[in-house]
């Protein structure tokens, strides 16, 4: 049996949309209103709000809040300008990942951390113990709401619903705004390869900030789109997935995440560890492939050599059929050997050896 | 709302089977389909495959899911709906006819009348909702 599942400020929002409300994370979420693939496209090529208030939000404020943030996280808080955010990942002592993150740093003293859902007991509990003595800790998670609006008409949809200020914000910044009179944080990021912004408002607030953005976001062909169409953007745009892609047995490196790993950025939690594994040089590493037969990779799935099936390489973390590209895609890990663009393997699919070949990422990047 | 075609029948594992002589015309129903969402891929036995009552005969797949497809009678693989390897999509616009699957030929006849009618079919649905 499961626990009882909790509900965003928004559920009665999705029941009425039609929403398909499928347990995730311990959360009754959407995985979809109309369709997967529908949604996917109109978030390619118009726009989709997302409600992810699942997501955990985590403060800290004091002097050494930034100081705290720094120590937490692989990546270069200390850096951050007031109003900048920047993606992590945030390790244990063994240099494997506990989740990734975004931090905005949104004043002198105050910085904002977003978790997964999934993870959010477990880094909460972990932030709260670095910040001990040193600075004040808060989980917001349970009053505050997240929604994302994606896509390239999502500029200008902001801008009918009044938030003209928030619509100038560049690429991972965040501002304190109103919405079409509703008090929130907007933040130029998201999860699906295309331009966008999130919005942080209190959980009363959450639907009339939905409501606004869908009207305003009419005459832009907006539509509500769920974690299913999520999944398929974030994969095609090559974005990781906490529990599939990346996980405590994962170290950034491999994962293909060096590049939030600044190893000189003062003492942090992993950083002993995750010089050595540099030093030592990655073993395997996590690829982009495309199916090159009929079949589509899940995660679980066996990667295999195609010349001797019985050889295991690795497993597949992703896959999906991509909607934008009209190709079945994937990520998994494989031997470093293994890894260079135009490698062909197998996947197994249900005792069936499919192959499949190695191919530049992300699969999709949008035109700037 | 009638909404199963009558002169079919129907498995608890939502596929539809419509008789013709020995032959069996199999496919999915259109709350399989409402389940599934978008269909992406449709793996299917080749023609001469033996297949079994209530066994598993293929897969179908949507954007987030897999599920087995399986036979509603026993008998002989003799046609394959090849045009779905290449426009799965087809099962979701049709269901009942461009979307069907296989068709095959009996061995047991008499499995045929086991298989429940539209009636019974729908009331089975609307329980396990």
């Amino acid at each position: 049996m499961t626990g009882e599942l909790q509900r965003t400020p928004l559920y009665e929002t999705h029941r009425k949309l039609g929403a398909r409300l499928v347990p995730f994370a311990g959360f009754e979420m959407p995985v979809q209103y109309e369709g997967i693939v529908k949604e996917h496209h109109a978030v390619r090529q118009r726009a989709g709000i997302f409600d992810v208030s699942h997501m955990g939000e985590l403060t800290l404020r004091g002097p050494q809040a930034v100081a705290v943030a720094d120590f937490l996280v692989t990546n270069a808080v200390a850096k951050l300008a007031v109003g900048q955010a920047l993606y992590t990942v945030c390790c244990n002592e063994e240099g494997t990942i506990l989740d990734d993150l975004i931090v905005y740093r949104r004043g002198d003293e105050d910085v904002l951390i977003v978790c997964n859902a999934s993870n959010r007991g477990k880094i909460s509990a972990h932030v709260a113990a670095v910040a001990s003595g040193r600075c004040d800790f808060d989980d917001q998670s349970d009053g505050t709401a997240l929604l994302a609006l994606q896509g390239p008409r999502a500029e200008a949809i902001v801008r009918a619903a009044g938030g003209d200020p928030l619509a100038d914000l560049g690429f991972f910044r965040s501002a304190e705004g109103q919405l079409a009179g509703v008090p929130c944080r907007a933040a130029r990021t998201g999860y699906t390869g295309e331009d966008g912004f999130e919005f942080f408002c209190r959980n009363e607030d959450a639907p009339a900030l939905w409501d606004a953005l869908m009207s305003a976001g009419e005459p832009h062909g907006v539509a509500p789109a769920g974690l299913g169409a999520r999944d398929t953007l974030r994969l095609e745009a090559k974005l990781c997935l906490y529990g599939n892609d990346i996980d405590e047995t994962t170290n950034p490196f491999e994962a293909g995440l060096g590049w939030v790993v600044k190893l000189d950025h003062g003492d942090f939690i992993g950083r002993e560890s995750l010089v050595a594994i540099k030093e030592a040089g990655i073993r395997r590493k996590l690829v982009g492939f495309e199916m090159v037969g009929r079949g589509i990779a899940r995660h679980g799935y066996p990667i295999v050599d195609l010349e001797r099936p019985q050889e295991r390489l690795g497993v597949v973390t992703s896959g999906s059929p991509s909607p934008t590209l009209g190709k079945n895609i994937g990520l998994g890990y494989v031997p470093v050997a293994h890894s260079k663009i135009g490698t062909r393997f197998g996947v197994e699919i249900r005792g069936k050896v499919i192959e499949a070949v190695v191919v530049k990422t992300p699969f999709y990047k949008r035109a700037k | 709302m009638a909404q199963y075609p009558t002169d079919y029948r129907y498995t608890k594992e939502h596929e539809w089977a419509a008789r013709d002589g020995d032959l069996v015309k199999v496919g999915v129903t259109s709350y399989a389909v409402e389940q599934l969402g978008d269909v992406t891929l449709v793996d299917l036995p080749e023609v001469g495959t033996e297949v079994q009552a209530h066994e598993r005969f293929g897969d179908i797949e949507s954007v987030k899911t897999v599920s087995e497809l399986f036979a509603p009678v026993s008998g002989e693989v003799v046609e394959v709906n090849r045009e779905l390897d290449d426009s799965p999509e087809l099962v979701n616009e049709g269901p009942y006819d461009k979307g069907w699957m296989v068709v095959i030929r009996m061995s047991e006849p008499a499995e045929f009348d086991t298989l429940m009618d539209a009636a019974r079919y729908e009331d089975f649905v609307s329980k396990s909702e």
